[in-house]
């Protein structure tokens, strides 16, 4: 019974969260004193499997099929159930990338169990796996427990383990050739592709205001835009500004937008969920103006302001512009 | 074309967060209860379906009595009828127990297409439509941000990570979650709220469906996060907390 990591990949190369997560299992392990051991999945996979196995591991499997070359989640879920059956883990855990919520859901089901998705931490008490996730938008932590008989399917969050913890050493390599049918992968993927290059580079950008929720009516934008205007930020948002289209979705910050590591950033009526958070916490002075002072956007804010951005946000911007002015 | 669009009740998001005292789950006395932001996404999109190809959108909904009022809502914006499956008040269900339901109820209105949020606000689980497809033994598609329904098949885009999209296509009946953001939301009309009075909302009850029940998480302890990084709290008057941060930025953190 051991601790199963299932990798992903994009453009030939292993992705970091795939490290990650093996980092997440190869502790799982050690604190039940029960073997870790690493898979991934695709057509000619083996340059993949070589890789995995620079981590201390007992087994990397290479599971390969023609049929895997392209994602389905028909494909990787079948694939996957046979290697869980054939490798019989007690946890099997996996990157919580897009990937890996269109198809591990389907996976845990036909062992009629839950995936336990985007855990930030894991700990044994008692000889029992309690894992934390994070519930109402990252307001509140639960610790989970998993019933039944194994095996148990988790998926880590992003950035809650780090890939430099991974463990080097030797592990032993197999192929797995699972038995697949075309007729029975469903989908018909087409190649990836990028919208329109981007008319907005926030990547680059050294100060940004950002603004969220909080602002409530686009009418309100125009605090935000005086602000940046004062500071000569960028404009961002996150998400439910894009989605009411409010600003444009190329101004979105976090996982479905940019990445941004500007000097300074400014989160106004922002709450923080993980999903913005991890497209800005590489910032290098986070400010945060919300009135909840239990906000996350706080734990990753240097300076914060609890209180009104109607109130506040003005003030601030006049004295922003008294400032340079003097 | 026949869309069923499976919604969540959910507590609010400005209400106040208070953890119960058995640290299992929060308060719900004083709460207030809204459709789950990503499930509104999804019955917008089918409604749009709808105003496009015709047919109707039926809404499954499951939770306990209170969540008859989103339902009503949702008719009010435009569904024609509606699925309410009973829990009980604060069922322990997991996404898996939660979407074999759903599942099993969505079985019997036999759609051609099944949507729903690509997650709730509040469990975060961000499973139950890729598991209602498995148990339905359709196709799905997650993170939809298109819809191009063509009677025998779909053609969706999916988004992926890092500001990539995918076109993708399946047979129908199909399972999509849908992103928020897939199209702008509408307020129910006048209208639309009077004549949701007189739309029909089956009940049916969780045990009748005949689920077997099965190992759940179980939340053992629900507690506030712990704080990363503490901000540095700039107190004093609206005024004074404006000057004294610029100043903070100025002198300390030296970014202006």
């Amino acid at each position: 019974m051991s601790v199963l990591v299932i990798a992903e990949h994009a453009d030939g190369a292993l992705r970091r969260m795939s490290w990650e997560a093996v980092a997440a299992g190869q502790e799982l392990a050690r604190a039940l004193d029960i073997p870790c051991s690493a898979a991934v999945a695709g057509h000619n996979v083996s340059a993949l499997a070589g890789e995995l196995s620079s981590a201390r591991l007992e087994r990397v499997y290479a599971v390969e099929h023609q049929l895997l070359d392209a994602y389905t989640p028909d494909g990787y879920a079948r694939a996957f159930e046979l290697l869980v059956r054939h490798a019989a883990p007690r946890f099997v855990l996996l990157p919580h990338t897009y990937q890996v919520r269109d198809f591990a859901p389907k996976l845990a089901t036909r062992f009629e169990r839950v995936l336990l998705s985007d855990v930030i931490a894991c700990r044994v008490e008692d000889g029992k796996a309690l894992f934390t996730r994070q519930l109402f938008q990252g307001k509140l932590n639960a610790d989970v427990s998993l019933g039944g008989e194994p095996p148990y399917f988790i998926s880590v969050q992003a950035g809650a383990w780090r890939a430099d913890q991974v463990s080097q050493g030797e592990s032993q390599a197999e192929t797995f050739v699972p038995e697949l049918a075309a007729g029975a992968i469903r989908t018909r993927p087409e190649e990836p592709f990028q919208e329109a290059k981007r008319a907005v580079d926030l990547s680059t950008a050294e100060l940004i205001v950002a603004v969220g929720r909080g602002i409530q009516d686009k009418d309100n934008l125009h605090l935000a835009e005086d602000l940046a205007r004062a500071l000569g930020a960028e404009l961002a948002a996150s998400r439910p500004i894009c989605d009411n289209t409010w600003l444009p979705m190329e101004r979105q910050v976090g996982s479905s937008g940019q990445t941004v590591s500007p000097k300074l950033y400014v989160a106004v009526g922002i709450s923080g969920a993980i999903q913005h958070l991890v497209g800005m916490k590489g910032s290098r002075t986070v400010v945060a103006i919300n009135k909840d002072p239990d906000a996350p956007i706080f734990d990753v804010a240097d300076y914060g302001i609890v209180g009104d951005l109607f109130e506040v946000v003005p003030l601030l911007t006049a004295e922003l512009r008294k400032a340079k002015g003097g | 074309m026949r869309i069923l669009v499976a919604v969540k009740q959910v507590i609010g998001r400005d209400a106040p967060l208070r953890v119960n005292a058995a640290r299992t789950w929060v308060e719900e006395n004083d709460a207030t209860f809204e459709i789950n932001e990503p499930d509104a996404y999804a019955l917008e999109a089918a409604l749009q379906l709808k105003e496009k190809h015709g047919g109707e959108v039926a809404v499954l909904c499951a939770g306990p009595e209170r969540a008859a009022k989103t339902i009503r809502e949702a008719l009010a914006k435009g569904a024609d009828r509606a699925v309410h499956i009973e829990l009980p008040e604060a069922a322990a269900l997991d996404a898996l127990g939660t979407a074999s339901l759903l599942a099993r109820a969505a079985e019997a209105e036999k759609p051609d297409l099944v949507l729903t949020g690509l997650q709730s606000d509040d469990l975060g689980l961000g499973q139950t439509g890729v598991v209602m497809a498995e148990r339905m033994g359709l196709p799905h598609a997650t993170i939809i941000m298109e819809i191009d329904f063509r009677g025998a098949a779909v053609r969706v885009k999916r988004e992926l990570e890092g500001g990539w999209f995918q076109y993708v296509e399946m047979p129908v009946p199909a399972v999509l979650t849908i992103q928020s953001g897939i199209a702008k939301l509408r307020y129910a009309t006048l209208m639309g709220i009077k004549k949701a009075r007189s739309k029909e909302i089956k009940t049916l009850a969780a045990a009748d469906l005949g689920i077997p029940s099965h190992p759940a998480a179980v939340i053992e302890r629900l507690y506030m996060p712990p704080r990363a990084r503490q901000a540095q709290i700039v107190e004093g008057t609206p005024q004074e907390k404006a000057a004294r941060l610029v100043d903070k930025l100025r002198t300390e953190a030296r970014v202006l």
